[in-house]
């Protein structure tokens, strides 16, 4: 039987927990990574990757393979669609207790369990959810050629997606809850340059109308109230992501947003317990800056290990 | 090619011989984003269910133009993956789009079991 003991249990192996895991494996840290989904995180859900220093352009899936690969070749052990359903991470040997594969137990625990994507939160939105409703244009562009469809949101992915999608379509209406943009400008200006490309500004979605798929999205315009009905077999949306901590409320300090509080060595409110990528509190969130995230938790994590000065009672048996 | 850990569906007969008897899952996707967790999902839950049989099929491929785009069950099926869940030659469930562990556990748990009634899904 495998033991159960680690040195390290890194919950999340995106970017940044699989980059913990290297520096972690690498450095003789027992480690294992659990993972509620498929190991990659947010990086497999982006088709193409070009800003990634060292890889001309790769996809999100080819990375997050090769990361994988890396921290196993040293050593971590590294477990998908396994759900954390129970964590006690107060005392100086932290539990875990995971769906079908059993209890664990580590001297400390990195937190990073990234963001998942954010919804409308509209009953709607469930019923058409593959039947006119798509989160990824790249994925499911070429069911609408031809055809009408809608875009929500108003930053980078929004506007770059519709821009592809407008390549395929026969129109795109961009629909946001604001009168400006949160894109770069460049992005704002290659938009604004395609003709099959309209803007709805201001708009709050009502709700997603159809049959057996999607027919039409109502907005209404925050200011005065009018209401519009949007010809769209296909909607597209793109709001951004909020951080994936729920399960963490009451264990660490969460700020007024749900993302972890941490200090520049990346370390909780919870001794031995550290945090790291698009969970915890910070203004940029890019596979870049998840990498880094893992390294420092990772060091922090080794130093807290070796030289905190604790003197560890033995594990729980 | 779909570079997954599951088997694939490469003809007809595949297709035939899988679907009409016994419990069968077929993923009919790419190596997209949406689809690579489905695949994991399915990966994953092999072990946890023997008598069915996990399977992926490539979504652009001849043979999935004969059998599972040609279903009723996906004809408003806008996103990919789609799943398709046989029992004893009947679609019991179809789902479009990326779907967690627990959405397809509870399709298996409900449709698939021994002891649940096979109806359409």
């Amino acid at each position: 039987m495998e033991d159960s003991r680690y040195d390290v249990i890194v919950i999340g192996a995106g970017a940044a927990g699989l980059t913990a895991a290297i520096y972690l494996a690498r450095a003789r840290m027992k480690t294992l990574v659990v993972d509620r989904g498929t190991p990659g995180g947010q990086m497999i859900l982006t088709y193409a990757v070009a800003n990634y220093p060292g890889i001309p352009e790769a996809s999100g899936a080819q990375i997050a393979m090769t990361m994988r690969r890396q921290a196993e070749a040293f050593g971590a052990r590294i477990l998908g669609q396994a759900e954390v359903t129970r964590m006690d991470l107060g005392g100086p040997w932290k539990t875990i207790e995971v769906e079908d594969e059993g209890t664990f137990t580590a001297r400390s625990v990195i937190l990073a369990t990234g963001g998942v994507p954010r919804s409308l939160g509209l009953p709607s939105e469930a019923v058409f959810r593959g039947r006119g409703i798509s989160y990824c244009a790249t994925c499911d562009g070429d069911f609408f050629a031809g055809q009408d469809i809608a875009v929500i949101g108003g930053g980078n992915s929004a506007l770059e997606e519709s821009v592809s999608l407008a390549r395929q379509v026969r129109s795109v209406t961009i629909i946001h809850e604001f009168d400006h943009f949160q894109a770069q400008a460049w992005v704002v200006d290659q938009a604004r340059r395609e003709p099959r490309i309209r803007f709805l500004m201001e708009q709050d979605v009502r709700e997603f109308v159809g049959d057996e798929s999607l027919r039409e999205v109502v907005t209404v315009h925050k200011r005065t109230g009018e209401v519009t009905r949007v010809p769209a077999t296909g909607a597209f949306i793109f709001i951004g992501y909020v951080p994936d901590t729920a399960r963490f409320k009451g264990i660490v300090d969460l700020d007024e947003r749900g993302q972890i509080v941490t200090d520049d060595l990346l370390r909780t409110s919870v001794p031995g317990v550290f945090a790291a990528g698009d969970a915890r509190q910070k203004r940029y969130r890019q596979i870049t800056t998840a990498v880094a995230d893992g390294t420092i938790a990772a060091l922090s994590a080794i130093e807290y290990l070796g030289t905190s000065g604790v003197t560890l009672p033995p594990p729980p048996p | 090619m779909l570079q997954t850990n599951l088997k694939h569906v490469e003809t007809v007969q595949d297709y035939r011989d899988l679907t009409q008897q016994g419990k069968t899952v077929i993923v009919c996707g790419r190596m997209g984003p949406m689809c690579i967790p489905v695949y994991g999902v399915m990966e994953s839950l092999e072990s946890k269910y023997p008598d069915i049989r996990f399977r992926d099929m490539e979504f652009d491929s001849p043979v999935a133009m004969q059998t599972i785009r040609a279903l009723p069950e996906v004809r408003n099926f806008h996103g990919l993956p789609f799943t398709v869940y046989f029992r004893d030659g009947k679609v019991v469930a179809a789902t479009s789009s990326i779907q967690t562990k627990a959405q397809v556990k509870e399709i298996l748990d409900s449709r698939m079991a021994d002891g649940t009634e096979a109806q359409a899904g």
